[in-house]
């Protein structure tokens, strides 16, 4: 590997190239929390002064409290639904082998590479469609479509590699079913499941255009944003709400990741997220 | 969820010892006839039960795609060719409203912008990605972890939020401005930087990086490094190699990268929303408004239909042209 190294072109310059692309992909991101404690109501260079006022204000603002109620309540129940489904089809996808299994799966994959706008309109037009009145339930139901492919991708990674003669030893040795269950089965597969949950409650949390079309009068809080978006003298108090935002993300993010690597090290299985 | 897996449990240890279910026929012939016997039926049932547990197991999330993704799409496509009257939709055979998004020059111009925008940004983004993606895999060494999570940290956050960040940065007053006014390299504000297209294909460049960078990093983990070696030690230079050998065995994932960043995009309703203005206004809000304020399904939904299909041609014909030049750089 060492020897191949050297034939291989420019690595400093790829090194470079590759530290300032990682600057220009989170510089934006850096953005926000920059001018969300800036005392200056418009976010421009020089900085005029540090302040918590915007971050003190959002408390306060009872539209927001109810968008982020609204928001919890959606993310816990798409991503406990998007989980519950994305278990059996990854147990399926990894366990068995059975006709069509290919195309059911690219059925369920599908999301992730269509525009979410033909996701949002057509699942919009069924639901009128039915006579169901638009209201976070409906949003629920388009949030569990698109978080089902991530929720799958999160769980075959740890599914994969399982180990079924682990759970059979355990059978011979004399434990019950649901004693195998608890004490081998439920282990080793944990730590994917609590990943899939934090990442499908991560992309409810930040969904916009599936809310913003399936939702009747509530908002969640990307649509909340929006609304805010059109007033200029409302965009320090957006700012801060989406530095909290970010962290949430951030954090949850972080500990699905490190959860994810530690099931997939215990089915000795590796793979990124998208891998 | 965690019922579900007992349940399995349950069900494999049935099969392997005695089956209540299949009955005692199956239970007493093993008693009788030992070992080879109690084998055969054994198999006999885990073929059979393989495919219909698999199928069992995945029908509720299966289920679940059909009535919320594969019907709706079908009930939009039913729908582009009808007519709306008013509050009833007529339901008589017509391909008007294909005449009228093929032809009407406001569709067709947002039509064509919408294909240039995906089309511009799918490209960017993959020559972008594409070196990130290589110095990660041959040069990450114990880093490889940190690299991707450094990468993907800034797409964890609300896709709003980044629109709107680069809103912030662009702006009439904003960062870049504002910082470009402070060292003195220009006068005034300038307004070229946002409501425009360019401001569309930046910010969308920006916000699918992570989702091109990371089909090409697996492809290329996925590459036997020991080829790249065979054809040093052949005498192969360091541009010829790569060219000849990593290149081609990267391109399935160009291709992933390039469909997975191309045909979402077609589609973006936020970003030419936010940033865009009027020059960069693209199909997604002409549909928006057809579901919306205008109240014409049929015509949002020809329209959505349309777009998948002209976006889908563009991307076979992408992935066409990629696999030709891949050969002929061989």
């Amino acid at each position: 590997m060492s020897g191949l190294r050297r034939f291989l072109p420019g690595r400093s310059w790829l090194g470079a190239y590759a530290a300032i692309y990682v600057g220009f992909l989170s510089l934006p991101v850096i953005f926000l929390p920059i001018f969300s404690v800036n005392t200056a109501a418009t976010p421009k260079f020089p900085l005029s002064g540090y302040t918590l006022k915007w971050y003190e204000q959002l408390p306060h603002t009872p539209a927001l409290l109810d968008a982020a109620w609204n928001s919890l309540i959606v993310g816990i129940s798409a991503s406990v639904l998007a989980t519950t489904l994305g278990i059996l089809a990854a147990r399926a996808i990894t366990r068995y082998r059975f006709p069509g299994r290919r195309s059911i799966n690219g059925l369920i994959m599908a999301p992730l590479v269509l525009p979410e706008i033909i996701v949002a309109i057509s699942m919009l037009l069924v639901m009128l469609q039915l006579g169901l009145s638009l209201s976070l339930f409906t949003v629920v139901l388009g949030h569990v479509l698109i978080c089902i492919p991530y929720s799958m991708t999160v769980l075959i990674s740890g599914f994969e590699g399982f180990d079924r003669s682990l759970e059979e030893a355990s059978a011979d040795l004399g434990e019950s079913a649901f004693g195998t269950f608890r004490r081998v089965t439920l282990p080793m597969v944990m730590p994917a499941i609590i990943s899939s949950l934090l990442v499908s409650f991560t992309i409810s949390l930040d969904e916009f255009i599936i809310a913003f079309f399936l939702t009747g009068t509530e908002a969640t809080l990307p649509i909340y944003i929006w609304g805010q978006l059109r007033f200029a003298a409302k965009l320090p108090g957006v700012l801060a709400l989406g530095t909290l935002l970010l962290v949430l993300s951030f954090v949850m993010l972080s500990i699905a990741e490190i959860l994810r690597r530690r099931a997939a090290r215990r089915t000795s299985n590796e793979g990124g997220l998208y891998a | 969820m965690g019922w579900q897996h007992g349940r399995q449990v349950q069900a494999g240890d049935c099969i392997r010892t005695r089956s209540p279910s299949r009955g005692f026929a199956v239970t007493a012939a093993v008693e009788d006839s030992p070992r080879l016997g109690s084998k055969r039926a054994r198999r006999d049932v885990l073929l059979q039960s393989e495919a219909v547990q698999g199928l069992g197991l995945i029908s509720p999330t299966f289920l679940y795609a059909v009535v919320f993704l594969l019907a709706p799409i079908i009930v939009v496509i039913a729908h582009s060719f009808w007519t709306q009257h008013y509050l009833t939709i007529d339901r008589t055979f017509t391909l008007e409203n294909y005449r009228i998004a093929l032809t009407e020059p406001i569709y067709r111009d947002l039509l064509w912008r919408s294909l240039y925008i995906s089309l511009t940004v799918s490209f960017l983004t993959v020559v972008f990605a594409y070196p990130i993606a290589y110095f990660i895999s041959f040069h990450g060494g114990r880093h490889k972890g940190l690299w991707l999570f450094l990468i993907t940290i800034p797409f964890w956050t609300s896709y709003l939020l980044r629109v709107m960040a680069w809103k912030v940065i662009l702006g009439y007053n904003g960062v870049l401005n504002s910082g470009l006014m402070g060292l003195g390299i220009i006068d005034e504000p300038s307004t070229a930087l946002l409501y425009n297209s360019s401001a569309v294909i930046i910010t969308l460049t920006h916000a699918w990086a992570a989702f091109a960078i990371l089909p090409i990093f697996v492809s290329l983990e996925k590459a036997d490094r020991t080829l790249v070696e065979a054809a040093t030690d052949l005498g192969d230079g360091p541009l010829r190699s790569f060219l000849r050998v990593t290149l081609p065995l990267s391109i399935p994932g160009v291709i992933a990268a390039l469909l997975i960043v191309m045909i979402p995009t077609v589609g973006d309703y936020v970003t030419p929303k936010l940033v865009g203005g009027k020059d960069g206004v693209m199909i997604a809000n002409a549909i928006q408004v057809q579901f919306g304020k205008a109240a014409n399904w049929p015509l949002g939904a020809a329209l959505s239909v349309t777009t998948m299909v002209i976006v889908t041609m563009m991307a076979l014909a992408s992935v066409f042209i990629i696999r030709s030049a891949a050969r002929m750089a061989r």
